[in-house]
């Protein structure tokens, strides 16, 4: 992990949609008076949601005048959780997972795959604008090593032809089928079941 | 109330204390850098560990563990020192080894605790973390990298200063310190942090690189700054002063002192006066002390009593107060003056211009209502007070007067006489605010009080204070705030217009006319002096100011630093500072001047040192005698002073930076006060946007 800063290169500003100022209201209620500040990591969220994936700096301005927070505590807050991105990313951000159980699944030639094809490094932006990509530590999705998250979304039982197989279908705007990448369900064994195989007492 | 055993020793504490507070209690130092008796508790630095029988078998941080009945506590085991051993490992994993260009060396709590519990080599061979040092202005230089992250300054500036300016970035292995996207601190008492950080990531801007503690010169004295009286420590090498620190003092200034106060030593060595001058042909000439003497004797002399008049400034002692007043009696006129900005303050009671409830008394209070000041520029180590109180809660406060930029939950009532009116006669919702709390707090400002209709609403708040309870036995709220450090003292040497006198306004008014042919400037500066027509104006004081330009006879004399004076707070509390070093060239301790003055105008003052003019001030006003401590005293009735205006109450401070010629004289003052009109401007253009 890297210092993390706020981009040098900020936007002038940033308004709240009607629509997520509603539900930014919302949110603030669900605290009581005097803990509004309760609503930061709620509201910077959808900050980044609502601004193409990334925190700016008049968002956290807006933010801490909407919450009474003086601007350096919502700072503190934005540059704590790397779940909010402080500088512009692509259109799929890419995180793939390093973790010792990803990697004795081969995340290494993973992560060579998604860092060939996209010809950027770490947490820039390809040029047409839709990938960047990071390393990160454990998703939690360990049963089904290797693994990367794309925005919201795990792709799992990854090598290097179904990461690049992946890295198309996004390029070409289709959706991949989510989840485990070798068709067995969940986290189910990967050569089939081998235990509860049969109903007690009938036909399974 | 826990009974507990610390290293063999049995001792009772009070319900709530914290293992380390029980062990100094007990003797037992505990190395520390995050905890602070002022500050919250963070428990971050981990270098207060300690063992605690029957737990589990792990090192305590002591700063955050309370203490309990029965529990045994070692604090210098195989285990406590292994483990504090690691922290300081840990700590050191990082921190530069600059200590010869540093800044804090000398007096350093990590290089101190490092000699204590430090190991000699280290284990770590991977380069040390380098951190981005960060702007913090003009008052704090940061080298970042010698951070340790014990949040100190971060606690310091939420807590007492009352403003979130500091922060920690990037909570992890890469914490950062920082302001928010590196604005300067703009608090009055940003300067603490530098006190408070344990290591050298945080140390004075103007200080730095120009000297070490051990080749300093320390001498306790009281600052003059404000009238809060906040007890300082200044740090001279040779006659140079080259720092100023806080002095703890629970009563007054706790251990925090304002920037103003703390910066303030450039300005004692530019534009001083260090030579008699006389004006000759328009331009003031240097002259000797017997040409100097001779020739005010000669005006002295000339001029008739009715038409000489002396004005005390706002910085000077009780001593040169004192033999100007005796001065002035001897030569019979009654035209002297210590209230430069014309305040309508009387002695008759010392209750009447007195904070009575004491600075410390601020916690007691649960209702405060502040009349035309503003203690954040007036006061802002007792400001400091307010938002602490503030902070723990079951508190309103509430001001008339001009809005204004305080850091504490305060209503704005309204800004003038007619809202104070209103709380008189019940109208206003807050009176019963007030009235419904136990202990209610007014605070007078000179705002209110410095202007033609001063005498009424100092007589309608003192009657608001008596209606809502805030003088009673064992409680009086009744408070004053003056801005001046010699006020208080002038007031009770009786530096006021004597029968027939004239005050400041009427001095000035009868030297444009011409009733008035000699005017004595005891270190007045902040007057309009452009008026005074052809009266011989003789100015005394260290610095070539207002009173310096007007002036036709210069006498030169001590700073503050460079006199054992009295001087006398906001609450009566009588306090004498040291002297630090000697005046520059020819300059005078200011008592001695006049003594001087008075032999060769022929009315001798009967005292020859410092102790005979001092017993002569006991007996003048015998609570000069105890020294550090407040005589109470309680107002006067209020008497009938004509009506109240309608003009709105103004704070007397209208640069916090700027208030007296030491100030001005400052280039760091100067600095900040720019940098502080630069930030107003951009909030009143983001106001407008808006």
């Amino acid at each position: 992990m890297s210092v993390r800063r706020l981009c040098a290169d900020q936007p002038a500003s940033f308004a709240f949609s009607p629509e997520n100022l509603d539900w930014c209201a919302k949110e603030i209620k669900k605290y009581p008076e005097g803990r509004q500040a309760s609503a930061v990591i709620a509201l910077l969220w959808r900050g980044q949601e609502q601004n193409g994936g990334w925190v700016t700096e008049p968002m956290i301005r807006v933010v801490g005048d909407m919450l009474a927070m003086p601007y350096i505590r919502v700072l503190e807050v934005a540059t704590f959780y790397t779940m909010f991105n402080l500088a512009p990313r692509g259109k799929y951000l890419l995180q793939v997972c390093k973790t010792t159980p990803c990697w004795l699944r081969g995340s290494d030639e993973v992560t060579a795959v998604v860092k060939n094809r996209l010809g950027v490094e770490q947490r820039q932006v390809t040029k047409d604008g839709l990938f960047s990509w990071i390393e990160v530590e454990c998703l939690g999705g360990c049963c089904n090593a290797p693994v990367i998250q794309v925005n919201e979304d795990y792709y799992e039982d990854l090598d290097a032809a179904k990461t690049g197989a992946l890295l198309d279908q996004l390029a070409r705007g289709e959706q991949p089928k989510i989840g485990s990448q070798t068709g067995r369900r969940s986290s189910e064994p990967a050569a089939g079941l081998t235990t509860l195989t049969s109903v007690a007492g009938g036909e399974r | 109330m826990p009974k507990l055993t610390i290293d063999g020793i049995e001792i009772e504490v009070e319900p709530g204390t914290s293992l380390l507070q029980a062990c100094e209690a007990a003797g037992k130092e505990i190395p520390r850098f995050c905890y602070h008796e002022r500050l919250s508790i963070a428990g971050n630095c981990r270098m207060c560990l300690i063992e605690v029988e029957g737990g589990p078998p792990k090192p305590v941080a002591s700063c955050a563990m309370p203490a309990a009945d029965k529990m045994v506590v070692h604090t210098d085991t195989p285990m406590v020192r292994k483990a504090r051993e690691g922290v300081m490992e840990f700590l050191l994993a990082n921190h530069p080894l600059d200590c010869p260009i540093c800044d804090q060396g000398g007096e350093c709590d990590l290089q101190d605790q490092a000699m204590g519990y430090g190991v000699s080599g280290s284990r770590y061979f991977e380069n040390k973390r380098a951190v981005e040092d960060k702007n913090m202005g003009p008052l704090i230089k940061t080298v970042m990298t010698r951070c340790i992250h014990c949040t100190r300054c971060v606690r310091f500036t939420t807590e007492i200063a009352g403003v979130s300016e500091l922060g920690a970035t990037g909570r992890g292995e890469d914490m950062e310190i920082t302001t928010y996207l590196e604005q300067a601190v703009l608090s009055e008492l940003s300067g603490n942090v530098i006190d408070l950080c344990p290591v050298g990531a945080l140390t004075s801007k103007p200080y730095a690189f120009s000297a070490r503690p051990w080749e300093l010169t320390k001498t306790e004295s009281i600052d003059v700054m404000d009238a809060v009286g906040s007890n300082i420590r200044v740090d001279a090498r040779g006659a140079e002063v080259m720092r100023i620190l806080p002095v703890t003092n629970d009563d007054v200034n706790e251990e925090w002192i304002s920037d103003k106060t703390r910066f303030i030593w450039d300005g004692l060595k530019r534009q001083r006066l260090d030579t008699p001058y006389i004006r000759e042909g328009g331009k003031l000439r240097p002259a000797s002390w017997a040409q100097a003497l001779s020739l005010a004797a000669q005006k002295i002399k000339a001029a008739p009593p009715a038409a000489m008049a002396a004005i005390a400034g706002d910085l000077a002692c009780a001593e040169s107060m004192m033999a100007l007043k005796d001065l002035w009696d001897r030569l019979g006129s009654p035209h002297l003056d210590c209230r430069q900005d014309g305040a309508k303050l009387g002695a008759a009671s010392r209750g009447d211009y007195l904070f009575n409830s004491t600075f410390a008394g601020i916690e007691q209070a649960d209702a405060l209502l502040l009349i035309g000041c503003n203690p954040r520029r007036e006061a802002a180590v007792l400001n400091a007070r307010i938002v602490q109180r503030a902070r723990a809660g079951h508190f309103s406060a509430a001001s008339i007067g001009a809005p204004m930029d305080v850091n504490f939950p305060c209503q704005n009532l309204g800004a003038g006489p007619r809202t104070l009116q209103d709380l008189l006669d019940g109208r206003h919702p807050f009176a019963a605010t007030l009235q419904a709390a136990k202990r209610p707090m007014l605070i007078v400002g000179m705002g209110a009080l410095a202007r033609a209709d001063g005498a009424a609403i100092l007589a309608a708040a003192k009657k608001l204070a008596r209606n809502v309870g805030a003088i009673s036995t064992e409680w009086n709220g009744f408070n004053m705030l003056h801005n001046a450090a010699a006020r208080v003292a002038g007031l009770d040497l009786g530096l006021l217009p004597g029968a027939g006198g004239l005050d400041v306004a009427g001095m000035l008014e009868g030297a444009k006319s011409g009733a008035i042919s000699l005017v004595y400037l005891l270190g007045a500066d902040e007057l309009d002096l452009s008026q005074t027509g052809k009266a011989f104006v003789i100015y005394q004081g260290h610095h070539g100011d207002a009173g310096a330009h007007r002036a036709d006879l210069v006498l030169p004399g001590a700073a503050y630093t460079e006199k054992s004076g009295t001087y006398v707070n906001s609450e009566g509390r009588v306090q004498i500072g040291a002297r630090a070093g000697f005046p520059p060239g020819e300059a005078r301790e200011d008592w001695t001047i006049l003594r001087a003055l008075s032999e060769s105008a022929g009315h001798k003052l009967p005292y020859d040192s410092l102790a005979a003019l001092r017993a002569r001030m006991i007996e003048a006003a015998p609570h000069f005698r105890h020294v550090g401590a407040v005589q109470a005293a309680t107002p006067g009735a209020p008497a009938a002073a004509g009506s109240m205006g309608d003009a709105a109450f103004v704070s007397a401070i209208r640069d916090f930076y700027l208030t007296n010629p030491i100030a001005r004289a400052s280039s760091i003052m100067a600095e900040c006060s720019a940098l502080a009109a630069r930030h107003s401007l951009s909030l009143n253009q983001k106001d407008q946007a808006q």
